[in-house]
């Protein structure tokens, strides 16, 4: 396996990604979307298909660039960085991610790598991850189906031109491949905290053939399973790339804003607070990487590696935002001032894909607590 | 490429028979304990016949001081081929053939800082586990503030006059020879009138006395100097300019430091030994503990490694200061989680060695010796945060 340092195609996949995302979507980006009442810009999501993003883990038979999870986790940490709003989790590395795992789904990848098809994950039906546990059914109807059941928090559901749905069939929980504007689909959009998409959706008797269910019918599991593992590490790369730039606007201020006649960044008290928060992420960095390469090198051991990133990353996310606004003091609490928009999206991350206690557990299981 | 792997791949296949036929089987079982080590030195007792075979055989093949150039003892190898080397030593268990603290902190300094003929006098027999060094730093009134150092060191014409005191230095008792800062000019500013000089341990009016910490015994001495006399040529480095040597050396030390920091119970999960210890770890307030500990361990674990990469190829500098915060908080933390699950058992004295009190009071000192956490940090804010003094 690499090492966990980056590699010289990694630099230069970071430092073009910084190029772009700084000139097209700064945090001003999300607040211009929020202001105007969306979640979703599909102009840049057009763009960064165009740089070859959207296919970044679809095999190249397909159109993708197929560089792997290490490189989509360098992609997810710039954008978390500036806060970049996007499907390029929900599509690019989940649907991609389980899209692959079936033969025969090369159309689908391609559209997902041209960016001209997104995706949700209809998943969670409680309000805590809990993969395993499904109500949702999809019954028998003739030669198909019939779905039936409330899913929450599927992110980017309200926009996605398709969703993928675990469900409940006599066989064991399958995954279906639908899109989103099927009959009977209500699709609910909500309010998040963090100014981005995540619907409720409602399938009531919603039809489905054979051809809609991905992989084998009580496989759904088994196919998400490294899907979720590669959300769950990119999304921990973005956790930690949104850390070091709320850590960065954090420094910079401690540098300029002056009280008692000095940078207050001079005094002790604040010093050691950055210094630590500074080591927490550069540790929370380490796991990231071997989450990456762990994917790519062996992923069917990937789990321990995974879960330890999400949860080293929930942490630090959360440690580096509620320190970010309170050394910014007053400005950190306007709403004019971008710290707000970094606390908002580590709360909805640290959720996402599993909170820290679900990915703490997974470690204790594999560590044998 | 295709020829450096060949090479690379024929030198393990060489280091893997030479372990095989030169490694006793007795110093195959991975400890490096105390109790199992070799520190070498003129009144070193060999623990065993294999100990001393082992650290022999090493030495003529330069495996104390694989890096070092074969000149001075080592073995001359690149990093490649030092990794290779651990990793054959890994794969057997093989103890480690010599510690010292002139493999980590005076072989350095003197490879990068030394003359010539130092080099050649005091490398070989550091490499061959002759001469055992102890390091003289901090003083009873230079602590964290350790330029502020006050030992003397007079310049008498044909040779240096040292006067004053030296605590915490390690092994003082038993080492051959002590690496010191002292200072040569009391008018310069406090970091500029420093030098680093060696001195032989059994000099006229050097003397040592031992420290015993709470945890009932140490390698800690006191080490005093009365009117000893130095030879002119045993100043490592220009006069007045040792910081520069000993900035060199505490980066050294502290990334050695946070290594020891790792692998206490031999690498085994907090959450497997503390089960054993509680039955099952039912107690969830101490579970949650030390499963936040676990997570931290591994991750920790990996920034060893990803830094250790990083040193081989960039550098590290001054963010070696946050292996050296992060590894040693880690373990005193691991300790009292060790100590809450034992119970009323865990607190039974059974002496100062190994035993599980005495482990958990010795790690109060890891985030004291080598730099407080305090001054990690504040290294961490000043030089690698850019913030203001």
């Amino acid at each position: 396996m690499t090492g966990l340092l980056r590699t010289e195609e990694e630099t230069m996949l970071a430092d073009a990604a910084r190029g772009f995302l700084d000139d097209v979507a700064p945090v001003s980006h999300l607040r211009g979307l929020r202001d105007a009442g969306q979640t979703h810009d599909p102009a840049l999501w057009a763009d960064m298909a165009a740089m070859g993003w959207a296919g970044i883990l679809v095999p190249e038979s397909a159109g993708g660039s197929d560089m792997g999870h290490a490189a989509a986790g360098v992609l997810a940490g710039e954008m978390g960085k500036t806060l970049v709003t996007s499907p390029f989790l929900s599509s690019a590395v989940i649907a991609a991610t389980a899209l692959r795992q079936v033969a025969g789904r090369n159309d689908a990848l391609s559209a997902i790598a041209d960016g001209t098809r997104t995706y949700a994950l209809a998943l969670d039906e409680g309000n805590k991850f809990t993969p395993g546990s499904v109500d949702c059914a999809a019954r028998r109807d003739g030669n198909g189906f019939r779905l039936t059941g409330t899913k929450k928090f599927v992110v980017d559901g309200g926009f996605s031109d398709r969703l993928l749905i675990l469900a409940r069939t006599d066989e064991g929980p399958t995954l279906f491949d639908l899109p989103a504007d099927r009959a009977g689909t209500k699709r609910q959009p909500n309010a998040m905290v963090d100014s981005r998409d995540a619907a409720t959706i409602v399938f009531d008797g919603v039809e489905a053939t054979g051809d809609d269910v991905l992989g084998g019918l009580g496989q759904g599991l088994d196919i998400l399973r490294p899907a979720l593992q590669a959300g769950q590490a990119a999304l921990a790369a973005e956790m930690t790339g949104l850390a070091s730039g709320a850590f960065g606007m954090t420094v910079d201020y401690l540098k300029e804003r002056k009280q008692f006649g000095a940078p207050i960044g001079s005094f002790q008290a604040l010093q050691h607070r950055a210094a630590h928060l500074w080591c927490e992420i550069e540790v929370t960095a380490s796991a990231i990487a071997h989450a990456g390469r762990m994917l790519d090198a062996d992923p069917e051991n990937a789990t321990l590696a995974v879960s330890l990133a999400k949860a080293r990353a929930t942490r630090t996310a959360t440690d580096a935002v509620i320190e970010g606004v309170q050394m910014h003091g007053g400005i950190g609490m306007t709403d004019a001032f971008d710290m707000g928009f970094y606390m908002k999206r580590a709360r909805v991350a640290s959720e996402w894909l599993g909170d820290y206690g679900y990915h703490a557990e997974t470690v204790a299981r594999l560590r044998g607590f | 490429m295709g020829q450096e792997t060949t090479d690379l791949d024929r030198f393990r296949e060489q280091t893997r028979e030479w372990l095989q036929e030169n490694c006793p089987e007795a110093m195959r079982d991975g400890k490096a304990d105390d109790a199992n080590i070799c520190w070498g030195g003129k009144t070193w007792e060999f623990q065993s016949e294999d100990q001393k075979t082992w650290l022999h055989r090493c030495a003529a093949k330069g495996f104390t001081v694989p890096t070092w150039p074969t000149a001075y003892g080592g073995a001359g190898l690149d990093r490649a081929r030092e990794k290779i080397l651990r990793e054959e030593m890994a794969r057997i268990g093989a103890r480690p053939p010599l510690l010292s603290f002139g493999i980590w902190m005076l072989g350095p300094a003197l490879l990068q800082f030394g003359t010539e003929d130092q080099k050649q006098h005091y490398l070989p027999p550091i490499a061959r586990g002759e001469i055992r060094w102890c390091q003289g730093y901090s003083e009873p009134g230079a602590g964290s503030d350790l330029a502020s150092l006050q030992t003397r060191c007079e310049d008498r014409g044909d040779h240096w006059l040292v006067n004053g005191q030296k605590i915490w230095t390690s092994y003082a008792d038993k080492a051959d020879w002590i690496f010191a800062l002292v200072r040569t000019d009391r008018d310069a500013p406090k970091h500029k009138g420093i030098s680093f000089v060696l001195i032989d341990m059994r000099t006229k009016g050097v003397s040592t006395r031992p420290i015993k910490l709470i945890s009932g015994v140490s390698p800690f001495c006191e080490t005093f100097f009365d009117d000893v006399v130095v030879p002119k040529h045993q100043v490592v480095g220009d006069v007045n300019r040792g910081w520069d040597v000993a900035k060199y050396l505490l980066t050294h030390e502290r990334e050695m430091i946070s290594a020891s920091g790792q692998g206490a119970g031999g690498g085994r999960s907090l959450g497997a030994i503390l089960s054993d210890d509680s039955g099952g770890l039912t107690d969830a307030c101490l579970r949650a503990a030390a499963l936040r500990c676990e997570v931290d361990a591994l991750a920790i674990g990996l920034t060893l490694e990803r830094y250790k990469d990083m040193a081989r190829t960039t550098g590290v500098g001054d963010a070696s200061a946050m292996l050296k915060y992060v590894g040693t908080e880690l373990n005193k933390q691991r300790h009292e989680l060790l100590m809450a699950a034992g119970g009323s058992d865990a607190l039974i004295w059974d002496g100062p060695h190994g035993s599980r009190p005495a482990d958990w009071l010795r790690t109060k000192a890891n985030s004291i010796e080598g730099g407080t956490s305090e001054v990690m940090l504040s290294i961490v804010s000043r030089r690698v945060l850019g913030l203001p003094a």
